[in-house]
């Protein structure tokens, strides 16, 4: 019998493999919790409005479009004799409508709404991230004065719910004639999230040894090009940690954008409600709006996990 | 290749005095070493050099030329950093040309450029490796190379060699040395590490609390300490210090410490009395019957060719380095013996070394 087969106690460092099944099912378990609804929101959006709200929920069901088409579409209910007498349907979602006794009168608001989002969320993330890159590696490198100070001032914009000041935001705005702008949107998102990038950029900073870009000074690099093809490259992890998150707060951000857009610069988050209240409660297209929704953070997010999975220990192990 | 020199410099941190008017020169090829302990300001003496960190005051001139307030980049001086602050994100080759890519240098001249200091470091073979993949050593080669690779009129390494093992640094030291002899290229070397300054420097300077106390060649600063401070940081174990009390006459050949009356070299500078120090290497002490300082024997360590004896004696405690041949009993009673022609007197309140035949002129910073 070898020493190690005789022995009873457990490594230090490898966890038992009852430990680790124990773990694998409250990670399987968690994992199914949290995209359970997910999942119910893609099914819903591909069922029948009367399949959607039946009673028991159903799991099979006879899969249709109705809901992605009534998202995209905006529709009028006319007499069967009036369809009758149009020239046949010559499109797929033509034909699903007719069903319904409507005919398709244009394409909803649903795509400018989106990109909105788009705009507005991949906008705000980008100067949020620019800006407090420069200024967390300005924080990490220079002697500043009263450093700590601004830090905490950074940091105490975050202290109390944004949506604290959206009165005086809101009049500001309109004095400003930023409500309902692009410009106007991503400029509040950015400085909301800011803040974050800042704290969350110089702890990424902070922890490549400044040699490199010295280094790089001595070699021939002025100070913006060292920054540039020497720092970020290693803070890559970072800058993927904090863009996630400043993107997921704008992406999301409800109340300033029900406050501050209606129409040209309205985003997804208050869009989606409209839905319901268009002509009955379409559940389909609500799910097919919410899955749509949803789409560019997933992909985002999967786009970026290679530097997330080492950038969501904040920088607290060395790589 | 460059002349090198350094004039009234001086930097504070907020209220902090890091450098004190420092001046020395180096002349064109010299192998220069700032030795000293740390936070003595050495390496922040050596990052004004490279304009990483600009002087309060001063000038730094470089071939003549004043640089003091230039962009690091425009100085044509190399850094090595302890760290060897390779870019992660490139192999060994793009490492090594990255100064050359940072002038604009055409790609086919990079590349030959690169290939030949690779051969002349010896690490061709590693040129498409990762470093990370590298061990301490040859990081070290490769910060060397991007050093080298540029021709820059001088280099400036900050402990190039700290973050390696003790047993690759040996051999480092004697690549770096050997790879001076071939380039011949100014070098300033900062290290905390008397051994690899005394092998490596043709000059040292010795710096303690922002202050250069010494420059001169190794066996001048070991010989020959302009102030206890040198004395005590140099060689190991250190040199030994008696304290006594005594005035100086010019002419006078020996010093009265406690009851001995001890052989020195002549005295050439006269002083009322006052706090002196006596100084004496470990490896000018012996035991002999006609001793004039008598001790008690208070332990041996044993270092295989040598032993560190140490003396209880009346002014304080000695230790000699005596061959290990020597039978030595704790407990004993001996008489010391010191060899005269090189004892080193100090004022014991400035620290600075007091003229004597073999101490004429010692130089300061």
């Amino acid at each position: 019998m070898t020493a190690a087969a005789r022995s009873t106690a457990h490594s230090i460092v490898e966890a038992s493999p009852r430990v680790k099944a124990f773990a694998a099912a409250v990670v399987i378990f968690y994992a199914l919790v949290t995209i359970a609804p997910m999942l119910w929101i893609v099914a819903t959006a591909f069922k029948s409005q009367s399949d959607a709200i039946a009673y028991p929920p159903k799991v099979i069901f006879q899969p249709t479009l109705e809901g992605y088409v009534n998202l995209f579409t905006v529709r009028t209910r006319q007499t069967p004799d009036f369809i009758a007498s149009l020239p046949p349907a010559t499109t797929w979602y033509d034909k699903l409508v007719r069903k319904h006794d409507m005919v398709i009168a244009g394409p909803s608001k649903v795509m400018p709404r989106f990109i909105n989002s788009l705009v507005i969320g991949f906008g705000s993330t980008f100067l949020a991230v620019l800006l407090g890159a420069l200024a967390a590696y300005a924080f990490s490198r220079f002697r500043i004065p009263l450093a700590d100070d601004l830090l905490f001032f950074i940091l105490s914009t975050r202290m109390m719910p944004p949506v604290a000041v959206a009165i005086p935001i809101y009049l500001m705005y309109r004095q400003l004639n930023l409500t309902d702008t692009w410009t106007g949107m991503i400029l509040l998102y950015t400085a909301v999230n800011v803040s974050l990038a800042v704290w969350l950029l110089k702890g990424f900073i902070d922890e490549i040894p400044r040699e490199y870009e010295e280094a790089a000074l001595v070699d021939g690099y002025t100070r913006l090009q060292a920054l540039r093809k020497v720092v970020l490259p290693q803070a890559v992890t970072g800058i993927a940690a904090t863009a996630i998150f400043c993107l997921i707060f704008s992406w999301n951000e409800y109340a300033f954008a029900v406050l501050l857009t209606s129409g040209d610069a309205q985003t997804m988050p208050p869009f989606i409600p409209f839905i319901i209240g268009e002509g009955g409660q379409d559940w389909p297209a609500v799910a097919a709006a919410t899955t749509l929704f949803v789409i560019p953070i997933v992909l985002f997010t999967i786009l970026l996990r290679r530097h997330l999975l080492r950038g969501i220990t904040f920088g607290a192990v060395r790589k | 290749m460059a002349q090198i020199r350094i004039e009234n410099l001086h930097k504070t941190f907020d209220q902090f005095a890091a450098v004190h008017d420092s001046n020395f020169a180096i002349e064109d090829g010299t192998f220069f070493a700032l030795l000293g302990p740390s936070g003595c300001g050495k390496t922040t003496t050596l990052r004004m050099i490279a304009g990483l960190e600009l002087p309060t005051d001063g000038r730094i001139l470089l071939d003549g030329e004043d640089v003091t307030f230039r962009r690091a980049a425009a100085r044509d001086i190399a850094f090595v950093f302890q760290l060897f602050a390779l870019y992660p994100h490139m192999n060994v080759e793009q490492n090594i040309g990255f100064p050359l890519k940072c002038q604009g240098m055409p790609r086919r001249e990079i590349r030959e450029r690169v290939r030949e200091t690779a051969r002349l470091l010896r690490i061709e073979d590693l040129l498409p490796s990762k470093t990370s993949k590298l061990s301490g050593g040859d990081r070290q080669r490769v910060a060397l190379g991007r050093a080298m690779v540029r021709r820059p009129k001088a280099f400036l390494m900050d402990e190039p060699l700290g973050a390696l093992d003790a047993e690759f640094r040996q051999l480092m030291c004697g690549e770096l040395r050997d790879l001076h002899d071939r380039i011949a290229a100014t070098t300033i070397y900062v290290t905390h590490d008397q051994l690899e300054a005394m092998s490596m420097a043709d000059q040292i300077a010795v710096m303690n609390a922002g202050r250069i106390e010494q420059i001169g060649t190794p066996q001048e600063i070991y010989d020959r300490p302009a102030s206890l401070f040198v004395a005590d940081f140099i060689g190991s174990p250190p040199m030994n210090f008696l304290h006594f009390e005594a005035a100086l006459e010019p002419g006078s050949r020996s010093v009265q410490v406690g009851n001995a009356s001890i052989a020195v070299p002549e005295i050439r500078e006269g002083r009322p009395s006052g706090p002196l120090v006596l100084g004496v290497r470990p490896e000018h002490i012996r035991f002999s019957d006609t001793g004039a300082l008598r001790g008690r024997v208070f332990g041996a360590e044993y270092l295989g060719t040598t032993q560190i004896v140490t003396v209880e004696t009346e002014p304080g405690r000695v230790r000699a380095r005596l061959p290990s041949s020597l039978p030595v009993e704790v407990g004993e009673i001996v008489n010391l013996t010191f060899r005269a022609s090189r004892l080193a007197l100090f004022d014991a309140q400035t620290g600075s070394a007091i003229k004597t035949e073999s101490h004429e002129s010692v130089g300061h910073g």
